[in-house]
């Protein structure tokens, strides 16, 4: 080998060593700081859809795993009170206009919802993005409903002939909100003693 | 070629050589940030300090890097500074990287650092390249944010909309609605816009400098 090359390479490789050990310091440093943000955030979403007043427990860390429907696998975060599980909260996905859409739904012990927040979602600046809290409170007309109120023939948007508006120049949008709530109470429905179940 | 002073560095990164009204780089960002002014501003910043950070290690290091492995290691430094931001602020300005977290590794993709390293910072001593990384950032922050103004103000309405997330509670002021939000035009705030937008600001300034300038050219462009 050319002694040139050889420089070069030495070159490259000490610049490498160097930013990569400068790096992975950085990353020790941040370390425990990101993790504490990441764990602010899943509490405050997760308390958006779980009131504190109903558990005596950390339902970010109180968890179980299952599998949806569709085979994914599904962390369900628990809310307990006294030893009960008084709520749980999980993913629900749906299709919209521009691609999924993930939503957190709350659900409470008899079957009713405690409330629902987009995850997030990829809609329409300024059409379809009147789903989330931050834009219109929509979203909030779900909390206390349940699979039987309305009844299930209601379950979607007016224009499918449901009770539910769609916004002015955007109707798959509420239409695959309304389909992701649903399927997450079915869900909840058919696995209702396993999600319940205190081990 | 001797080093600029430092009037011409500032003059060049703000306005004369631009690094997105003059040389139309970084369009990747400019596109994909700039639906609103607070957006634009806050990628503008987050890459002016990148710029200013590589540009600095680049210069102290210029004697050091041999031409055949400078491209590399050019890659190298952007992507670690980028690393280093996006680490940092996740950390300890967590609301800010709520805003613009996902937007930070994109610097990396934007070719106006790595313009300023191979034609500035590899050949200047340190403090007129770190100079120049901080004001080419700096104009870069102010092209996103006249072309995000634009776009917010067409396509949503408002100017500035959600600014004291970015800047502190204190900007809360600056948050202004222009027009009803259903007036708005929704192709601004989309890509089409992004580039209609730039488009037109970069006419804008040319004809700007022509009028400035250069007297011949201006009644040559009157008479066509």
């Amino acid at each position: 080998m050319k002694q040139g090359t050889l420089i070069h390479g030495v070159i490259l490789g000490l610049f490498c060593l160097g930013f990569g050990l400068a790096l992975a310091l950085t990353e020790w440093v941040t370390r425990d700081a990101i993790a504490a943000r990441a764990m602010e955030d899943r509490q405050n979403s997760l308390g958006q859809v779980i009131p504190t007043a109903i558990h005596d427990n950390n339902p970010v860390v109180d968890t179980i795993q299952m599998q949806d429907d569709a085979g994914r696998e599904l962390t369900v975060y628990r809310a307990l009170k006294g030893g009960r599980v008084t709520g749980v909260a999980f993913e629900v996905f749906g299709s919209g206009y521009a691609g999924k859409m993930k939503f957190m739904l709350g659900v409470d012990a008899e079957g009713r919802i405690l409330g629902v927040r987009v995850l997030s979602h990829k809609e329409t600046p300024g059409l379809g993005d009147k789903i989330e809290v931050k834009k219109g409170d929509w979203i909030l007309q779900f909390a206390g409903l349940s699979l039987g109120d309305p009844p299930t023939a209601k379950w979607a948007v007016k224009k499918d002939g449901g009770r539910f508006d769609q916004f002015t120049g955007a109707t798959i949008t509420p239409r695959g909100t309304v389909a992701a709530i649903r399927s997450g109470l079915d869900f909840y429905a058919a696995h209702e003693a396993q999600l319940l179940e205190v081990n | 070629m001797a080093t600029p002073g430092y009037g011409r560095i500032v003059r060049d990164g703000l306005w004369e050589n631009n690094g997105v009204l003059v040389m139309l780089l970084g369009m990747c960002p400019t596109m994909a940030m700039t639906a609103t002014a607070t957006n634009g501003l806050g990628m503008g910043l987050a890459t002016a300090v990148v710029m200013a950070a590589s540009n600095l290690m680049v210069a102290a290091f210029r004697n050091y890097i041999t031409r055949e492995v400078r491209i590399p290691v050019y890659i190298l430094i952007v992507a670690a500074n980028v690393t280093f931001v996006d680490l940092a602020m996740n950390a300890y300005m967590h609301e800010l990287y709520k805003v613009l977290g996902l937007f930070i590794p994109l610097i990396v993709s934007n070719c106006l650092p790595l313009a300023r390293l191979e034609s500035f910072a590899s050949r200047e001593p340190v403090l007129p390249s770190l100079m120049d990384g901080i004001f080419m950032g700096l104009g870069f922050t102010l092209a996103l944010t006249l072309i995000g103004a634009i776009r917010e103000i067409l396509g949503s309405g408002t100017l500035f909309a959600d600014a004291s997330l970015l800047l502190g509670p204190a900007f809360k002021f600056v948050e202004m609605r222009v027009m009803p939000a259903d007036m708005g035009i929704l192709m601004f705030i989309l890509p089409p816009g992004g580039f209609l937008v730039t488009g037109l600001i970069v006419v804008g300034k040319r004809m700007l400098d022509i009028r400035a300038g250069k007297g011949i050219q201006m009644a040559g462009a009157h008479s066509v």
